[in-house]
């Protein structure tokens, strides 16, 4: 008997994408039609399967591929975690593309992309082994560059060839550290974990090393973060993309698998490799707010905090300790509420005011309110002002480095504090403070593009609001893992 | 008789019985052509789930047993290879139609002919079990190749097609010498006969060198494939597609059966490793001049170059430890059938490119991506299976041979896998990035090409594709190494 759910999960995504190649550029009503329905239709069973894990049900199926090689698609809490985070900006994020685009050409192909892009992250968040985790973090791969490349001028060419550069040689990294674990204990489930007694040590470190390489590059740790700035040429909703829903959260979701999941937080202890991994996200978090601090294009400096923020969760996951892996859980659906909203707003900016320079933004507030106040939202919490999403994050985190023995990390996350403040709140006094040199009036802006921020941005703080609630992404991280990661 | 022996008859006559009425038929030569690949793909088909149900299907003919007589066999990897050619002829059919039909009177008689020659010659290869049976197969192989290549009559092309002829029949003059040694020695060339007797004999050395030189220049091994890209990339684009797809395959099928199922007992180290390393040259250098090359079928003709390399590292895994040798086996053909799908795909998408444009230069193919979006988008399913990104037969291929190699306690070769796969990926996406392009100010106009022309490519990738979505069938036939 095959337990159709997981599979009817991906074909939310899957099928619409399939059909919307197939649909005229002109054929608008169609195309928004099954795009919206698959993503609600998709939101319905993410609830669905949260009162099944919850109850204790876990959706398992499973399809042989070869002797030793199979498909494994596994519903657990940590999946349905970021299940939940992708599906709901999913569905926001296709509102927004499609009042963001409106006219534009190439729609049929962009939405079909786009839906293949979220149908690889679904089933990264389904894998339960290694090899299905592979299948689909490569898919990721493919179906983000004709997203990259979407505006098909120089600049865009040249961010998808940054972007492929970057991900090949990752995913041999990554194809390497999966094939060599196997070759040694089998395939590997996450739900047990790879059996790493007998095996030396050295060998590990090294199959540890090639993990880091293939998951940092979609994670943007420090140095193989250079393709996210040079992405910067695709559109907005593929900026939301990248920098909240699929890509680099992708990478994150995938150190917490194989640190959690494959090699488990003694190994990782012994062996050693916790310190040296959150020392590489703490350099990545400082470096990526310096480099932040540089940039004059607003979604430059975006994406170097971004670089900046994701390492939080591999921050988080490295410290191999309860509180700190929840710090970096909640942070994972934290950062992207907040990045999304800033992203959003500045995709408005952008497109309705022709802002894209942070001069630029003198007095918009005023003339752009809700938009602005969005941005500022994001910007807060970003900072971590209390009690917002961020703020819980850098608490939890601390709290963990404490825990895991190491204080080092307060310092890292005081830094970061004071860097994050540095390169977001001059904006801040730009929007709201600084007269504003022209009146010429700014173009319409449909609901559809600012309801998305407007939502995200209030989630950001109601997540921080109410993070005590069992329901809260902070509480899920809580009993995630108290389920799965206490002795 | 039963199905089955009807079937294996069928698959080895009627495209030869086509290829007579074609040319005694010289205006209809596109229907009897389509009747042939429908009736030949549906014959393979038979074959391949009696042979996946049951056992091989085996037939002497004139009921005469080896020694005396010759056997045909269809096993498990040879009705896989069939169906798979099948496949391939039908939409190289389909695709020719409309364009053969329109060209000269004599292109309308030659090339229907050449084409299912060509086909009754591989499925000779395919199911003989005897040498000498396998040298005329292989004889007629390369002649209706070579045939296929000089067929438009243009400079360029006559002189590749005449490069192409000298390699070919080098090398089926030392495939020959061979073939007359071992028979002086055995008394027999059935290859199930000569199984554990190769080696034995004082000149078997000789002959299985010269055997093997032969078959690795035909099937265009680096350093012998110098023939191989003027000769794929000037042939017209749905000849191309057979010819790099199949033919080489052919050669090294042969190859194989006669290193592994012959089992000579005198396997030398420093042949084995030196055939693997020969193949890891062919990835690099192929690899690299795919990435150099200016036109659209000069690239696809340099990763058939690259992309055979892949199939000769089963020789030094197969001589490492015995744990991986199964997964060589199946690896190497995993490799064999989605690399024939994709590479037939791929230029059948060049042919449609030719066809839009007028040339294949890559530096003038921007605005492509508007005009034929089917076929980039089949191009790309095909680059996916070439580069070996899951979930494709490539990535298996390169799954089971990654393993392989490992399990045999050689893992250096894995190396090859890898870095074959990111050059893949470095000449694949140059021209599709080059064709996403937004068109120029002075845009170049792509002429229109029938929807159902472009479903064909897009059907061949879809194929190579299935291969690594549900890969037990097919895993099953192929058996273990013998």
């Amino acid at each position: 008997m095959i337990d159709w759910l997981p599979v009817l999960i991906l074909s939310t995504s899957l099928v619409p994408a399939l059909i919307t190649f197939f649909l005229a550029q002109e054929n608008h009503f169609w195309r928004n039609l099954i795009n919206l329905g698959g993503a609600v239709l998709k939101l319905g069973l993410i609830v669905f399967l949260l009162i099944e894990v919850a109850g204790g049900t876990f959706h398992e199926v499973r399809f042989d591929l070869l002797p030793g090689a199979f498909l494994l698609l596994r519903v657990d809490a940590l999946a349905l975690l970021f299940l939940t985070l992708s599906g709901l900006l999913w569905l926001l994020t296709t509102i927004y593309a499609i009042a963001y685009f409106d006219k534009k050409p190439n729609l049929s192909r962009f939405f079909g992309f786009f839906g293949l892009c979220v149908f690889s992250t679904t089933g990264i968040a389904l894998s339960g082994s290694l090899l299905t985790f592979f299948v689909f973090y490569e898919l990721l791969t493919l179906s983000t560059w004709p997203l990259v490349v979407h505006r098909q001028n120089p600049a865009s060419m040249a961010a998808g060839r940054t972007y492929l550069r970057y991900a090949m040689p990752a995913s041999v990294a990554l194809l390497v550290a999966i094939l060599w674990l196997e070759h040694l204990t089998g395939p590997v489930e996450f739900t047990s974990g790879a059996d790493l007694a007998g095996i030396d040590p050295a060998t590990l470190r090294l199959i540890f090393v090639f993990f880091v390489a293939g998951l940092g590059m979609k994670a943007a740790l420090v140095p193989l973060h250079g393709w996210l700035p040079a992405a910067m040429a695709a559109p907005a909703p593929v900026s939301a993309l990248l920098h909240a829903v699929a890509v680099v959260k992708a990478g994150a979701f995938g150190f917490v698998r194989v640190v959690h999941d494959v090699f488990g937080m003694e190994a990782i202890t012994e062996l050693g490799l916790g310190v040296p991994l959150a020392a590489l996200a703490s350099l990545t978090i400082v470096y990526g707010s310096v480099r932040a601090l540089g940039q004059r294009e607003i979604k430059r400096r975006l994406a170097f905090s971004t670089v900046s923020q994701v390492s939080y969760i591999v921050l988080g996951v490295a410290l191999a300790g309860p509180l700190g892996l929840v710090g970096g859980l909640a942070h994972l659906v934290h950062q992207g509420l907040m990045k999304i909203t800033l992203f959003f707003c500045a995709g408005i900016y952008d497109d309705r005011g022709g802002i894209r320079w942070i001069e630029q933004l003198d007095g918009i507030g005023p003339r752009m309110p809700w938009t602005s106040v969005c941005f500022s939202l994001g910007a807060l919490g970003m900072i971590g002002l209390p009690p917002m999403a961020g703020f819980i994050s850098k608490i939890y985190l601390g709290l963990g480095a404490l825990q895991s023995g190491a204080p080092w990390v307060l310092v890292v996350l005081a830094a970061s504090t004071l860097l994050n403040a540095a390169y977001f709140l001059p904006l801040l006094y730009r929007i709201w403070f600084v007269e504003s040199s022209t009146e010429e009036t700014l173009a319409g802006r449909p609901l559809g593009i600012i309801a998305p921020a407007v939502l995200t941005g209030l989630a950001a703080i109601a997540v921080g609001l109410f993070a005590g609630s069992a329901l809260s992404p902070l509480g899920w991280a809580t009993s995630i893992v108290e389920q799965n990661y206490l002795p | 008789m039963s199905p089955d022996l009807v079937a294996l008859a069928v698959v080895i006559i009627l495209p030869l019985f086509g290829a007579l009425i074609a040319v005694a038929a010289p205006g209809h030569g596109g229907r009897i052509a389509v009747t042939v690949a429908l009736g030949t793909l549906a014959a393979a088909l038979v074959l391949l789930v009696r042979v996946g149900g049951a056992e091989p299907v085996v037939v002497e003919v004139g009921t005469w047993s080896p020694p005396l007589g010759i056997a045909l066999r269809a096993d498990g990897p040879a009705v896989l290879l069939l169906s798979v050619s099948a496949l391939i002829l039908l939409c190289v059919v389909l695709y020719s139609r409309p364009l053969i039909g329109s060209r000269s009177a004599r292109m309308n008689q030659t090339f229907w002919a050449l084409l299912l020659l060509l086909w009754g010659a591989l499925s000779v290869i395919f199911l003989s079990r005897d040498l000498f049976n396998l040298y005329v197969g292989l004889e007629l192989l390369s002649l209706t190749a070579v045939a296929l290549v000089a067929i438009e009559g243009r400079r360029e092309t006559l002189a590749a097609a005449l490069r192409y002829l000298l390699f070919a029949l080098t090398g089926s003059l030392l495939y020959l010498l061979g073939v007359v040694l071992l028979y002086a020695v055995h008394g027999t060339l059935d290859l199930g006969l000569l199984s554990g007797r190769l080696g034995t004999g004082a000149t078997d050395g000789l002959a299985l060198a010269a055997m093997t030189a032969g078959l690795a220049a035909k099937t265009a091994l680096f350093p012998f494939h110098v023939w191989l890209p003027p000769a794929h990339a000037g042939a017209p684009a749905p000849a191309s597609a057979v010819l790099s797809a199949l033919v080489p395959k052919a050669s090294l099928y042969i190859l194989l059966r006669l290193w592994f199922e012959g089992s000579p007992a005198l396997a030398g180290e420093v042949v084995v490793q030196s055939l693997g390393v020969l193949g890891a040259l062919a990835v690099l250098h192929g690899s690299l001049m795919a990435f150099r090359q200016e036109r659209l079928k000069l690239v696809i003709a340099y990763s058939t170059v690259a992309q055979i390399g892949y199939l000769f590292l089963i020789f030094p895994i197969a001589a490492g430890e015995p744990a991986g040798a199964d997964a060589a086996w199946r690896g190497t053909q995993f490799q064999l059938l989605s690399h024939a799908l994709a590479k037939a795909s791929m230029f059948l998408c060049a042919g449609l490119v030719v066809e839009a444009a007028g040339h294949d230069r890559l530096a003038r193919l921007a605005g492509f991506a508007r005009a034929q979006p089917m076929t980039l988008f089949a191009f790309g399913l095909a680059a996916v299976t070439l580069i070996g990104l899951p979930p494709s037969g490539g990535f298996l291929a390169k799954y089971l041979l990654f393993n392989a190699a490992f399990d045999a306690g050689v893992p250096v070769w894995s190396l090859v896998v890898l870095i074959g796969g990111l050059l893949a990926a470095a000449y694949l996406f140059r021209p599709i990035a080059l064709a996403w392009r937004a068109p120029d100010a002075d845009r170049t106009a792509f002429a229109p090409v029938a929807r159902s022309r472009q479903l064909l490519p897009m059907l061949l990738a879809i194929a190579a594709l299935s291969i690594g979505l549900a890969p037990g069938g097919p895993a099953g036939l192929m058996g273990g190494l013998p």
